[in-house]
């Protein structure tokens, strides 16, 4: 078997119940330890179902998703938290928590139900604030935190669980230039790390971060895979264009394709 | 030493219990007092136990439902076991143990309906639809129940309202025992789910990715948490307030683990409701008051106080 294969995707279509249409068709995809995958596409494209359904949070219809070889249902939830982690869209915090505690979270695949954290565990936490540049602030209030401080925390929280694959949905909605430069220098930091073989599944809106940062882009237009490859062979003016329905020039920077959006030809 | 204080505390408000009530013993006969021995140590431990379930029923719902309000009895069990109640002393149904059994048939009959309307699609249980199913078969029984009540007679009619306040009047060595075998098991079952309730304050897809089985957690939790106010309920009435108040107070000083929050709301709720039913026998005797207003008169000023602490900080 291939060890290194961590997730595939193998012709995966999907709808969710009373929906008109397919939120997948056709979709496959493999990830490796040292790749990172940039994952874009116009709202409501099906990249956040992307990664529900190769993690097993709602089955194919049609297809299979494997995580190590093994269908990803067949996981249970603990042991695939421990493989792989996610920050997901959106999370809430109903009660009032410190960063070190939610951090702690992320421990938990690793912990018996019943079981006290081990010295190992707050080990982990150290390292997981120290790698995230989060380590400042382990005592603060999780609402006291700015939006580029929350989004290092949880990513902190996900390194905490020791994954092999990194998947983040939009982590740098809403923040400002130097902290979305700072993330994305962050996770090919951690894709690159010698001893890591880290993977990394990021969902984005940034076109041109992605094609700067990431490996491979896969481009998804109403559930179809328009494009998966090179950033250079993917972010192409025709293709962009079309899934995007907006005029673009895409021009290369540091050898990678950068695209900018043109204003509308006056009438 | 927090854990120290909480024990010490539980241990004072047991003493308490036992030593004080309308009639006086004497200390040197506290070990032969046939009211001591008969009535106030079975109803102050009936009342730790029955203190601490509704803390962590409330606990666990709390977490549940993702929302701080949620208390055991806003699932539309204490509606239920109210209907079952009255219904029984409506009807005279005999016995000692008449009322409690129709009231804890009520109140499963009630989670059992909101537990139904809650299971969305068939499958997942849907916190935000539980809610609104338990206000909505509580408001229905309500109904029923105040239909019930304004057609029976003047006695009866104190009896079942006295009864709706909540009180361990009936606290016996037997009704001890039962509760005491029957109460382990949706306790442990909520211990046991103390992981990943942590996991689900983030919400229900944060907490799958982070290894919860959450399917089978809400249902578990549900079912525990309701399986505990049902008990309650049955041996001693509606009691409030307990089951919302402590497990906040509890986070105030546990923090929000769970593994934590749990027990040490299941020993500050029996602490609560301990003394508040010493007071309830003390303050008016030879009368005594239902202890649901009791806790709620201690209770609604100290959360009041808490919740301007919480919104100035």
């Amino acid at each position: 078997m291939d060890r290194d294969l961590i997730l595939a995707l193998r012709d995966v279509t999907a709808r969710y119940p009373g929906a008109s249409r397919d939120a997948l068709v056709g979709v496959s995809l493999d990830v490796r330890a040292g790749d990172f995958v940039a994952v874009l596409g116009p709202n409501g494209s099906g990249k956040t179902t992307l990664v529900r359904v190769a993690l097993g949070l709602r089955s194919p219809a049609v297809g299979t998703t494997l995580v190590l070889g093994r269908p990803a249902a067949a996981w249970g939830r603990r042991a695939l938290a421990r493989l792989v982690a996610v920050v997901a869209q959106r999370e809430d915090n109903l009660f009032p928590q410190r960063v070190r505690e939610t951090v702690l979270l992320g421990r938990y695949p690793h912990l018996s139900p019943w079981g006290a954290e081990r010295a190992e565990d707050r080990e982990a936490v150290t390292r997981a604030l120290e790698r995230c540049d989060a380590t400042a602030l382990g005592d603060r209030w999780i609402w006291t935190l700015s939006g580029g401080e929350y989004q290092r925390v949880r990513l902190a929280r996900a390194l905490a669980q020791e994954p092999r694959l990194l998947v983040l949905d939009e982590p740098t909605a809403s923040l400002d230039i130097r902290h979305e430069m700072e993330l994305f220098e962050l996770v090919r930091a951690l894709v690159d790390a010698p001893a890591g073989g880290l993977a990394a599944v990021m969902i984005t809106h940034h076109v041109n971060l992605a094609a700067r940062f990431a490996d491979r882009v896969l481009l998804l237009d109403a559930g179809r895979v328009a494009a998966h490859g090179r950033p250079a062979d993917v972010l192409t003016r025709e293709t962009v264009e079309r899934v995007f329905a907006w005029p673009v020039a895409i021009q290369p920077f540091d050898d990678r394709p950068q695209m900018i959006p043109l204003r509308k030809p006056s009438p | 030493m927090k854990w120290l204080g909480l024990v010490g505390l539980a241990l004072v408000a047991l003493a308490l219990a036992v030593l004080l009530g309308p009639a006086h013993v004497p200390l040197a006969e506290l070990g032969t007092s046939e009211i001591v021995r008969n009535l106030r140590v079975p109803r102050a431990l009936l009342g730790f136990v029955v203190g601490g379930s509704l803390a962590v029923a409330g606990a666990g719902l709390q977490a549940l439902v993702r929302n701080p309000l949620a208390d055991p009895f806003l699932l539309g069990l204490s509606g239920g076991a109210g209907l079952g109640a009255v219904a029984a002393i409506a009807w005279h149904l005999g016995g000692p143990w008449a009322l409690p059994l129709a009231a804890f048939a009520g109140a499963l009959a009630a989670m059992a309906l909101v537990f139904r309307l809650g299971l969305v699609g068939g499958a997942e249980l849907d916190p935000r639809v539980l809610l609104l199913a338990g206000v909505a078969v509580g408001a229905f029984a309500g109904a029923v129940t105040t239909a019930i009540v304004s057609l029976s007679e003047a006695a009866q009619l104190r009896n079942a309202f006295l009864w709706l306040w909540g009180g361990l009047s009936g606290a016996s060595w037997e009704a001890l025992l039962i509760v005491c075998l029957y109460v382990p098991v949706p306790l442990v079952t909520l211990f046991a789910a103390a992981r990943p309730l942590d996991l689900l304050a983030l919400g229900e897809e944060p907490a799958r990715y982070l290894g919860a089985d959450v399917t089978a957690v809400k249902r578990r939790v549900y079912i525990a948490a309701s399986l505990l106010t049902a008990a309650a309920v049955a041996v001693s009435g509606v009691i409030g307030f307990v089951g919302l108040m402590v497990p906040h107070l509890c986070r105030g000083v546990w923090g929000q683990r769970h593994r934590a929050l749990l027990p040490a709301s299941f020993l500050g709720g029996g602490v609560l409701l301990v003394l508040a039913d010493t007071a309830a026998r003390v303050v008016v005797a030879p009368h005594e008051l239902p202890v649901g207003i009791v806790t709620a008169l201690l209770g609604v000023p100290l959360f009041a106080v808490l919740l301007r602490r919480w919104t100035v900080t």
